[in-house]
This record gives structure tokens, sequence and C-alpha cells, in this order.
């Protein structure tokens, strides 16, 4: 079996030799054009004069087209059509693209873009959160608001209440391989294109849509991401979009790269938010009842802002049962860039406000916030009947009824709306709610938590990791240490998995064998260093009983499986490995057959392990079984798809199973800070995280210690500025402090859960690209811990916690009387 | 201008405008696209290669000031069928996810560590004469200038503590 081996990414010798391919290393024709926008220098405002007549005269320059040369201006958006490729003529952020140059050389052309000469009439600009609330300026008509039960009565009979708010940072993607794509004008007006995107579906349907041509026309290759975290689900579509439009006019091969600075003033972020709570509470820290207010600043367009954002709300609750509860939703809409998918899409926002609460709840009773966390959790799950992780009885399912499409027949897609976005959030069929399980607690959203594993697997972390003892001595420490003081906190998570747009959840693949008993793989899912083309393989090779090395990996192709989704909400390995784990038993089930027949035995009966077939007694090789099956005119090409089931949700009234089930883990952490400067360090961190049966350990810790340092990143040391023009002048690394090698914990403890997945996932793993990324909240509480020592008040930490916030958060504790 | 570098052993001429960087004649000129453009400024480390030996940030060194110098890029360090000790360990620990920084942590590591064998001490180093045990901390000091966004660290320093071993058994 070549399932759960920790096997070596596929990809492995190539990237040590410098051979891996990205997408600006693909040679191209020497007659390639090389792109560049030109860019807003104001927030908002109108163009009153565009004059490109300097930037046309350039070295180099072929074409430079702006609004005029379009009609009308190709859409870049994943969801409202809110996003022209270029200004139309409103300007609505700082570094808005305005016209399009298109030179022989990647530098004529990035030259050539700052010569134009742009007049502007300026406007005020609405750059916080402060400033749309004024306005009102919003995507939606007004706030999504969830209830469930009545959290003002239950917080207005508490016997106690803590209330408070605080701001929450974005966080630059900064994959290390920006945005970049390239188009090859092929004969009749068809397009190839190469993209670095974590969407090829999308890609082929924007730019379709752009020239006009049916998606049939347009071919879109990935072979792979120098890392996307959510920052290619969208955000590369005006760069494929743009390539495809000047090849489409020129009839020459074009690549757009953005250049890092511009890659970071463009392109969309993780969302920025202030976050208000308000909670009741009893003598022992359990809550009564607790009210949100999420303050989202979604930028100029609306992108994938409204799932971000409901996905927040989706964890409001994390590990802790909420009979009581509140959440009130705004997106608003700045001037700034448009916020998008990060990594968690919005979950760790909301898990943020959750943690804060009991951080709170925890100082204002004087208790360890483990305690308080404990109190809380939701009830354990039902013991699984039988050994091995079997379903446990639920309500009966019946995938291909779902598949067809039970309930209202659909309206009539309107042809210029990507189905297959994240973002495509209206119009679509809602199912009706989920029933519980009877007796089972539900989230705010009213979905039984039948899964929950959080307090075995605290249990076990709080002993591995030495939590009170440590604790205690902590205390002991900081009682004799009056500049520095340490800090430790444990935080748990539950991540939801599926797409929350439940008809994204679905997968194909095609797999051929060939005569010579080689086999060619390929799926809807896009690699960007998480693995997936690895584990996709092991589920495979395992089905067909041969070395995972024997599988030849391709790149994804829009030509070889249409409708993809993207590879995004951590679904990557799940409806991938399922889809390709069908077509390879189809395949294994037409060979058995074949040979069955041969030896008149059942198909049942044949064996396919460590690259041989058995059957009748003998054994031949795979490569044998696949000739004589070619020779008997057997199929040895087919499909498989995948489509989770389980789902029912309904986004407006916030009610059903968007979830096929939850991924946990948490996370203990130990921090210290300098009082004096508000410098902090981690010094040890210990992590235990639920990945199911594990596909591949070795790449699922890789994601997890990953996954750790980036949330923590996100809370601590990533930190956007804008000026007060709405220029964000943390446009590169030597402003953004990225974690570095050094930034990696001294002690840095990971271990796997390693308990089956109880839902009938891909070999009953767990899907692992997201959920861990919010075990890095624990760094943040930690600090809150150190600063918690230092005085009497409650610290209020803002994230990220860089120094400077740190030091004032110690201020205001020392301060507080 | 017309230049000429010694690029992983083999002469090649190249006609280049004279404020062409080292990355982008590597890449756009010569077809060596391993060295990969990260941020463009020196920043990242994704383009680091060696100059006699010695790691530089391609795109802070111009293309004519490598003349005379031996350019080691990733390609020149091994191949699939002759890895060097690190890109071997690098593989068998799984030192990268996406692989894009990994061209330049390895080049960084292999000028590291002779910059440890030569007793250059650095922030980290608790004895400023040496000896430098490979400890976390000296690595992490001294890669900090390669930065790997999935965060492959841990994996990173596994890589060249077990291939310094290696060297050191040779």
């Amino acid at each position: 079996m070549s399932l759960g081996k920790s096997l070596p990414h596929d990809a492995a010798p190539l990237h040590v030799t410098g051979q891996a391919r990205y997408v600006d290393d693909i040679p191209l024709p020497a007659t390639a054009l090389h792109l560049a926008f030109g860019l807003s220098t104001i927030a908002h405002g109108e163009v009153t004069a565009l004059d490109l007549s300097a930037v046309r005269a350039a070295p180099g320059v072929v074409a430079v087209y702006g609004p005029e040369d379009f009609d009308p201006v190709p859409d870049c958006s994943p969801s409202a059509h809110d996003e022209p490729m270029i200004s139309t003529g409103e300007v609505l952020y700082l570094g808005m693209p305005l016209f399009l140059v298109a030179a022989d050389s990647h530098l004529a052309a990035r030259k050539a873009a700052r010569l134009a000469k742009v007049s502007y009439t300026e406007k005020p600009a609405l750059l916080t959160v402060d400033d749309a609330l004024a306005a009102n300026s919003r995507f939606e008509d007004g706030p999504v608001i969830w209830a469930k039960g009545d959290a003002a009565r239950a917080i207005a009979t508490a016997p106690h209440v803590v209330e408070g708010q605080f701001e929450l940072g974005g966080q630059e993607h900064f994959y290390l391989e920006g945005q970049v794509a390239a188009c090859l004008p092929l004969e009749g007006g068809d397009l190839l294109v190469h993209a670095s995107t974590q969407h090829p579906t999308e890609i082929q349907h924007k730019v379709a849509h752009a020239l006009h041509l049916p998606m049939s026309a347009v071919r879109v290759e990935v072979r792979r991401m120098g890392g996307g975290f959510g920052g290619k689900e969208s955000q590369g579509n005006a760069l494929a979009i743009a390539c495809a439009v000047v090849a489409a006019r020129t009839g020459r091969p074009a690549k757009m790269r953005y250049d890092r600075d511009d890659d970071m003033m463009i392109t969309g972020k993780r969302h920025d938010l202030r976050l208000l709570y308000r909670a009741g509470f009893d003598d022992r820290g359990q809550l009564t009842g607790v009210a949100f207010t999420h303050l989202f600043r979604c930028g100029w367009a609306q992108d994938l802002s409204l799932p971000v954002a409901d996905r927040a709300m989706l964890h409001a609750d994390n590990c802790y049962h909420l009979p009581h509860i509140r959440i009130e939703s705004h997106r608003l809409k700045t001037h700034t860039q448009s916020a998008t998918a990060f990594r968690g899409f919005g979950g760790p926002q909301g898990m943020v406000g959750i943690e804060r609460v009991m951080d709170h709840v925890a100082h204002a009773l004087g208790r360890d916030p483990l305690e308080v966390r404990r109190a809380n959790f939701y009830a354990p799950a039902e013991p699984v009947a039988s050994a091995g992780g079997a379903s446990p009885p639920g309500p009966p399912e019946d995938i291909s009824e779902q598949a067809i499409g039970a309930g209202p027949v659909p309206p009539s897609p309107d042809e210029t709306v990507d189905l297959t976005s994240r973002g495509a959030v209206e119009g679509q069929p809602e199912r009706g709610v989920a029933p519980a399980s009877p007796g089972a607690q539900t989230t705010p959203f009213f979905m039984p938590v039948e899964d929950f594993i959080g307090h075995e697997l605290v249990a076990r972390l709080v002993e591995t990791s030495d939590y009170a003892a440590r604790r205690a001595a902590i205390a002991d420490w900081n009682a004799a240490s009056p500049i520095l003081k340490r800090g430790i906190a444990l935080t748990p998570v539950k991540f939801g998995i599926s797409f929350t747009l439940t008809h994204l959840n679905q997968a194909g693949a095609l797999v051929h064998v060939y005569q010579d008993g080689s086999i060619h793989l390929n799926h809807g899912g896009t690699e960007m260093g998480q693995g997936l083309f690895q584990k996709v393989a092991q589920v495979a090779a395992g089905v067909f009983g041969v070395d995972p090395y024997a599988i030849k990996i391709t790149a994804t192709d829009t030509a070889k499986v249409p409708n993809t989704s993207a590879t995004a909400a951590s679904s990557g390995s799940d409806l991938n490995g399922m889809a390709a784990r069908a077509a390879c038993l189809t395949l294994r089930d037409r060979m058995a057959a074949f040979i069955a027949g041969k030896h008149q035995v059942k198909a049942d009966a044949v064996r396919f392990e460590g690259g041989r077939v058995r059957v009748a007694g003998e054994s031949y090789g795979f490569d044998q079984v696949a000739a004589w099956a070619y020779l008997a005119r057997v199929s040895l090409s087919s499909t498989g798809f995948y489509a989770t089931p389980k789902l029912q949700w309904d986004r407006k009234a916030g009610k059903g199973r968007p979830f096929l089930y939850f991924a946990y883990g948490a996370a203990v952490t130990e921090v210290v800070i300098d009082t004096l400067t508000g410098e902090n360090r981690i010094l040890r961190a210990d992590l235990l995280h639920d990945t199911g049966n594990s596909l591949n350990p070795a790449l699922d810790i890789g994601q997890i210690e990953g996954a750790y340092v980036q949330g923590a990143g996100w809370l601590t040391t990533e930190e956007l500025v804008w000026d007060g023009k709405g220029r964000l002048t943390t446009h590169a690394p030597s402003t953004y402090k990225l974690p570095a090698c050094s930034d990696r914990p001294d002690v840095f403890n990971v271990a796997l859960w390693g308990r089956p997945n109880r839902e009938d996932s891909v070999g009953r793993s767990k899907a692992v690209g997201e959920p861990p990324f919010m075990l890095g909240i624990s760094a943040f509480y930690a600090l809150s811990d150190a600063v918690a020592a230092c005085g009497p008040g409650y610290p209020a930490l803002d994230a990220p916690a860089t120094p400077e916030r740190v030091l004032a958060a110690v201020q205001r504790v020392q301060a507080h009387v | 201008m017309q230049i000429s570098l010694d690029i992983n052993g083999s002469l090649r001429d190249v006609y280049l405008d004279p404020r062409t960087t080292l990355l982008d004649a590597l890449r756009s000129h010569l077809g060596l696209t391993g060295t990969k453009k990260g941020c463009d400024h020196g920043q990242c480390g994704a383009c680091t290669v060696l100059l006699d030996g010695r790691r530089v940030n391609a795109c802070l060194t111009l293309a004519c000031m490598a003349q005379g110098a031996k350019v080691t890029t990733i390609e020149g360090l091994g191949s699939s069928d002759a890895l060097s000790p690190l890109q071997a360990q690098f593989l068998n620990h799984d030192g990268f996810q996406c692989g894009f920084c990994t061209p330049g942590q390895i080049c960084s590591a292999t000028a590291m560590l002779e910059e440890l064998a030569a007793g250059w001490p650095s922030h980290a180093s608790t004895d400023l004469e040496g000896p430098f045990p490979l400890s976390h901390a000296e690595i992490a000091e001294r890669m900090s200038g390669n930065l790997c966004r999935c965060a492959a660290y841990s994996n990173i320093v596994d890589a060249i503590q077990n291939a310094a071993k290696d060297g050191d058994a040779k």
C-alpha cells in the first residue's frame, strides 16, 4: 500500500536541481510580448486625461491599450462583474491599473508604463472601517445577521459580562513566485494559457468571456505554482486576460509577470477587520450568551468577500457550544486593494474572535484560560461503533439523487457568471436544512457537531507539552523577572471542511493505462507545494497496487478535466483523491474482469499488488495484463467523478450542514516579551493536529509546521500599513516582515492525532491545507498572557502584535488601577 | 556590451545592456531558469548564486561584475543522477513545499557551510573564535536571508544539518 507513506514530494528531484518549471521559466518564442500595467497614484477619483503618447513612443513598446480600446473593458471579477481589467475612468484604489503596455521586454514594458501623463479629479477616499461605516459604503444591502437562541437576553441576565473590540490586520500572501501568466495564440483564434493559478477553470471562463469565445476555445494549463495560499484563486485573472487580449490582437505570444512591488500594490490580501464582542458568562466561565460584530474591510471590489465573511461567521464558535449567539457581519467597501481569499478564508478571523472572548473571560475570573476553554467545549463525539472508523449512523443519504439535483429546478445560469467561482453566491439553488441528529449539540448555524474530539486531543496535548507544570513555572519565573515576561497559551481549532457553495464540492479525474503498463494521472486539482499531486498519485498507486513512482503525474489541464473547482478550501485531496480513485477503480475493474475471464474465475478474486496481478494461482506483471487487455480491445482510459455527500446549506438563513466534517487541532505556544521594548519571541510550540488517517505523514507535518508559522506571522510580525492617501507603504519584504528561518520556534514539536476520519473520505484522511493555520492563534494569546503578567489590566491586544502594540499593551495593563 | 561569463564551468559569451543584472542575464539571456526571481530587491534570497564560492543575490549583482569570477548556479551544483549532499538532503527531508525558494536556499546553504568551515562567526555564535556547532540558532541566523513563504524551515534546517554531517563523514 502506498497510502499513508511519507514519500517525498513528486517533483523533489526537479526542485533541488532547479529543473522544476514555473510559468516564468517556460521558453516562449522570441516574438513574445511582455506586458505591464500603468497604475493609478490616487485612491479615489476620476481620470480626466490619460495621455499615453510618451508610453507609445518609448523604446521597445509595441502596443498600448487604454479604456477606449475596449468595448467593454474585460471584466476580471470572480463574482460581481465589478473589476474592469483597467479603469474605465473611475479610480477606486491606489494601484488600480489604468492602461496596458505590450513591449518586447519586461523591462521595456515597465519603464514605458511610468511615462503616462494622467490627470485626475480627486475625491475623498474611504480608507478605514470608520470611513466606510460613516458613508454606509458596503457590499450587500446591510449586514448579514445569523442568530441562534436569544443572545441579548442571555447576556443581560448573565452573572458576568465582558465586552471589547479589537483590530485584526490583513496579510499579504507573498507567494514567492509572483502573479504570472502567458498566452499562446493557436490556430482559428484558440488560445493556450499558462497561468500560476489555483483556479484554471476560472481563468478559462474569464478569458473566454473577455474574447467572446466559447470556453472550449481556451485551454488552461497549470503545472505548479510557487505558492498560492489563496492569493491565486482570483487575483491572477487580470494577468491571464491581459495576455489573452494581447495575444488575440497581435497574434504574438504574451506574458505578464507583476514585479513584486506591483504585485503587492495591485492584488488583494487577507481581509482585515474590527471585531466587537460582548459575552455573558457564569462563575466557571461558561458562556451563556455572546454577540459578535464583524466589520470587514473588503476593498474596492466584491471578489470573494461575501463567502470569506460568511466563513468567519461559520467559525465564530470554534470548539465551543454557544446556545445563544448573534453574529452581525458587515462587508464594507473601501478604496483599497480588494481583499481576497487567504488560507482559512475568513475562518481564522472568526476564530480569533471567540478565542479573544475566552481569554478575556478567563482574565476577568482570574482563571487559567484553558479551563475556561474546556468548560465551553462541545460535548464529546459518541464513540464510533465499529473499529476502523466507519461512519456513524446518520440521516440516510442518497448521493446520486443529490447529484442530479433534488429540489427546485435551478434558474437558467447567466453565462457571464463563473459558476465555478466561490464568489458566485447569488441565484444558486439552495437546499433544505439538514435534520439534526437527536441529542447532538449544534453550531450557531444549526449543524450537529457529531465528531468533536477536542476533549481527548487537548488532554493529550496538555500531557505531551507538560502544559500545567510549565504554566506554573512561568508564573514563578515572571514573579522574579521584572523586565522579561513569559506567557503561554493553548488554543484549539475546529475547522469546517467543504466549500460553502455546495455545488463546488465536486471533482473529476482522467486516468489512462498505456499498453506498456505505464499510468497517466490527471485531475482538477492544482499543485502549489502542498503535495496534492503526490497524495493523489499515492491513492492511484494504491488502487493499482503499483509503485507510486510508476504513476505519471501531469499538469492540470482544462482540456483533460473540465469544470474544475478552485484548489481551495483545503479540499484538494478530499475531492480529487476520490475522483482519481473512482477512475482507477473503473480501470482496475475492467482489467480484473478481463483477466478473470481468461482464468474463468470471478473478478473479485483478482489481486493487484506489488506491481503484479494475481489470479487463480498465477502472477502476471501489471504491464503484461495491460498489454493483453489492449489486445483484447478493453478500454484502458477512464474518467472518475466525485461529489461530496450530505451537504445542505442555506447561506441566507445561516442554517444547514455546509461541511462534511470538521478537522481538529490544538497548539501550545510559549513566548517571551521585553517589557521595555515590546520585542518578543516564540520559545516553544507544541502542535497536535488531526489529519485523520494521514495520506502522507511527512507532507502533512510539513503543512502543519508551515501553516503554524504563517498563522503566527499573521498575528505577530506581518503588518500592512496604508498611509493617509491610501498608499500601501509596506509593498516589499523590506517593510513587510515575513517569518524567516530564525522565527521558527526554537523548540517545535509536531504530532499527528492519527485516528481515522468518521466520514468516508479518501483513505479516511482529513484535509490539512488550512486548519493548522489557526494553530498560530496560540502565539497571539501567549503574548496576551505575557502582557497580562505585567499588571492588573486586560491586555486587549490588537493584531498583529508587533513590538509597538505589545509595548502599548504593557503600558496599558501597568497603568490600569 | 559583450561580456564573457564562466558559468558552471563553461564560458558563455553574451551581449547585454551594461545595466543587466546577473539574474536577468541568467534567466533571460542564458536560459538558466533554475535561479528564481522572488522580489528583485535583494530581500528574499530566491536568486542566490555563488560567485567564486561566495553567495550573492543575483538580482543585486550586475552581470558585467561577474566577469572573471566563477559563477555557480543551482544547475551547476549537481544533477538528478549526481546530487550534491545538500540537494540530496533537501530531497530526503522535504526541505521545501512549493519549491520556488529551493534553488536559492541550496546555493545559500552551500556557501554558508563553507563560511562555517572557514571560521566566520555569526551574530548567533556564542564564541567569536569558534568552533561553531551547527545548532538550529546558527543555521537560522545564517540562513535568514532566504525566505520560504511555505515556512518549511524545520525541514530546511534538518537538511542542512544532515548534509553537514555527510560532509564531515567524507
